[in-house]
């Protein structure tokens, strides 16, 4: 299978807002290498604070590892380069759907902006009805503000959005951990049906096993800024790592 | 910006205060033409004169016409902090959203110039700058801005950096929208409602500001009408004549609250998320206001 993302030896620290200006800084991330092949689901835990969403967002260009240490390539390019060259072949859905979406857009606005951007022209209004039954919703009134929807309905506008243009790869940044747990479900299932449907490829961060269990190929665990195991879904019975076997052990009825 | 101004229209006291300020405005633009008398025509036989069908506001302690003055003073006063408003917001947004959008090594460069401003007393810097640059309404004016500014360029840096930080604006970022489109669509509706009410909360200083500065002989010279400078003559009447406060007192105070009206109903009117509610209170409020007056 070929390697769709490269994550190579990725280092980046923070300064640490303090009392004294000496300017230290924390180790988020401290040589994390990992590579995702296409068309599979890798997921990535680990707890909180341990640099997941920092990792994501090197991944999706938003961030600059520290100089010279370490590089993230896509299909062989340096990721900011890919994605300037690809737009809209990368995308990406946040945990936190409150400011995920500009609270002055409407529904319409909101899926439009990513179509439009990746230079989409032509009728975008049947591709968002058409993207709208795609993840389940059938509102009639595209006009409605974000603030009028539930937090399940904004997260399927949300995967909407990001499915919009075709990716080939989406990053998923604890996307269902802040609905509660029936909604979680059904979204889970969306995504699993999406991704065999466009052929997409997933990065799949969350801090629990289960959703990640049930969805991923491949799991990754990050623990102090490092991946301390790598596991296909299928051998997690031989899980070495303490702290991966401590995660897999909080898991009970634990079957695959 | 949809339903923007369907929502301003829909707010009262946004009318209400609008429609008032564009009257002040206008008015002051137009003082040379419907202003009663000559404001700097001293008439000593009328001093003092109760307000009345001739002299709407009486006259001052010169016997000069008070209407006349509050109209013209209105020009110096209302006009010039406009002004002066305009040029400082202006370098803020242009200095303060291209270190707050792009941070790096354009940020820290910004940054150190404003404190390096910011290190000297706003008051002791124009009054400085006035001496540099020589007395006059004109030379105020600049020396406000070049005090002001790095502090507006510091607020609205801040107020970016807390917009760049939104998810909405790192989707866009992701699925490759332009700086212009981000700019446009996301960081400036999101901030102007924030940079409104900064302006219109600071041109009531810049009123006293320009007021202070003239009475001090610095900007206004003597027989021009200006509303802080009256209000300081009116002071060292106040014991025998307290009623020549209230003119000028009234004016700026009308003013400053007006703007500040408006820079709360723009943040209103801009977000769509704002309780509603809050909004009948606070009307439900005015009207039993209106109905114990
Ligand atoms: N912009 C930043 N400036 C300073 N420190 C940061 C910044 N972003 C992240 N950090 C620090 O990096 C560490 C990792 O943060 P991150 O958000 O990546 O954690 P996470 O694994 O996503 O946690 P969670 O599961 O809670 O989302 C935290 O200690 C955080 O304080
Ligand atoms: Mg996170």
């Amino acid at each position: 299978m070929k390697n769709l993302v490269e994550v190579k030896n990725i280092h980046k620290s923070y300064l640490k807002v303090g009392m004294n200006f000496s300017g230290t800084r924390i180790q988020v991330l401290n040589g994390v290498t990992f590579d995702i092949e296409e068309g599979l689901c890798v997921g990535l835990i680990g707890e909180s604070g341990s640099g997941k969403s920092a990792l994501s967002r090197l991944i999706l260009g938003l961030d600059k590892p520290d100089k010279g240490q370490g590089t993230i390539h896509i299909q062989g390019q340096p990721v900011r380069q890919w994605i300037k060259k690809n737009p809209g072949k990368i995308s990406v859905v946040f945990q936190d759907f409150a400011s995920s979406v500009n609270p002055m857009y409407t529904i319409r606005e909101a899926i439009s902006e990513p179509l439009r951007a990746s230079g989409q022209r032509g009728n975008i209004d049947a591709k968002i009805d058409e993207l709208l039954q795609k993840v389940g919703l059938f509102l009639d009134a595209k006009d409605r503000y974000i603030h009028e929807l539930s937090g399940g309905q904004i997260q399927r506008i949300c995967i909407a959005r990001a499915i919009s243009t075709n990716p080939k790869f989406l990053v998923l940044d604890e996307a269902i951990s802040s609905l509660d747990v029936s909604v979680q479900t059904q979204i889970l299932d969306l995504l699993q049906q999406l991704q065999v449907e466009m052929k997409m490829t997933y990065l799949f961060i969350a801090h629990d096993l289960q959703a990640v269990s049930h969805l991923c190929n491949k799991i990754l665990f990050l623990y102090k800024g490092e991946i301390v195991e790598e596991l296909h879904s299928g051998q997690l019975a031989n899980v070495q790592n303490h702290y991966a076997k401590k995660l897999l052990g909080s898991v009970i009825p634990f079957e695959i | 910006m949809v339903g923007f101004w369907k929502r301003f229209k829909a707010d009262k006291i946004a009318l209400i205060v609008s429609g008032f300020l564009g009257i002040v405005v206008i008015s002051a633009l137009l003082a040379p033409f419907i202003s009663p008398y000559d404001p700097t025509v001293l008439d000593i036989g009328n001093k003092f004169a109760e307000p009345s069908t001739a002299h709407w506001f009486g006259t001052d302690q010169l016997g000069r016409d008070t209407f006349s003055r509050i109209l013209w003073g209105g020009r110096v006063t209302v006009l010039l902090s406009i002004v002066t408003m305009m040029c400082t917001i202006g370098i803020g947004i242009i200095l303060g959203f291209t270190a707050g959008y792009f941070r790096g090594w354009i940020d820290e460069i910004v940054m150190r110039i404003c404190d390096i401003m910011l290190s000297f007393p706003s008051e002791v810097l124009i009054l400085t700058m006035v001496g540099i640059l020589g007395t006059g309404i004109v030379n105020i004016v600049i020396a406000t801005v070049i005090a002001k500014w790095p502090w507006y360029v510091r607020m609205i840096r801040s107020i970016v950096i807390q917009f760049m930080e939104k998810n909405y604006i790192r989707f866009a970022k992701v699925s490759g929208c332009s700086i212009g489109h981000i700019v446009r669509k996301h960081v400036l509706p999101g901030a102007i409602g924030e940079i409104g009410v900064l302006a219109t909360l600071d041109t009531g200083s810049i009123i006293l500001n320009i007021s202070a500065l003239s009475f001090l002989g610095l900007g206004v010279q003597a027989p021009t009408a200006e509303w802080g400078m009256m209000l300081n003559e009116a002071k060292s009447i106040m014991i025998t004549n307290p009623q020549n406060m209230l003119p000028p007192g009234i004016a700026i105070f009308l003013v400053v609250a007006a703007f500040n009206f408006l820079g709360d109903s723009i943040q209103e009117a801009l977000n769509p998320q704002l309780d509603k509610s809050y909004k009948i209170k606070r009307q439900s409020i005015f009207k039993r206001k209106k109905e114990m007056a």
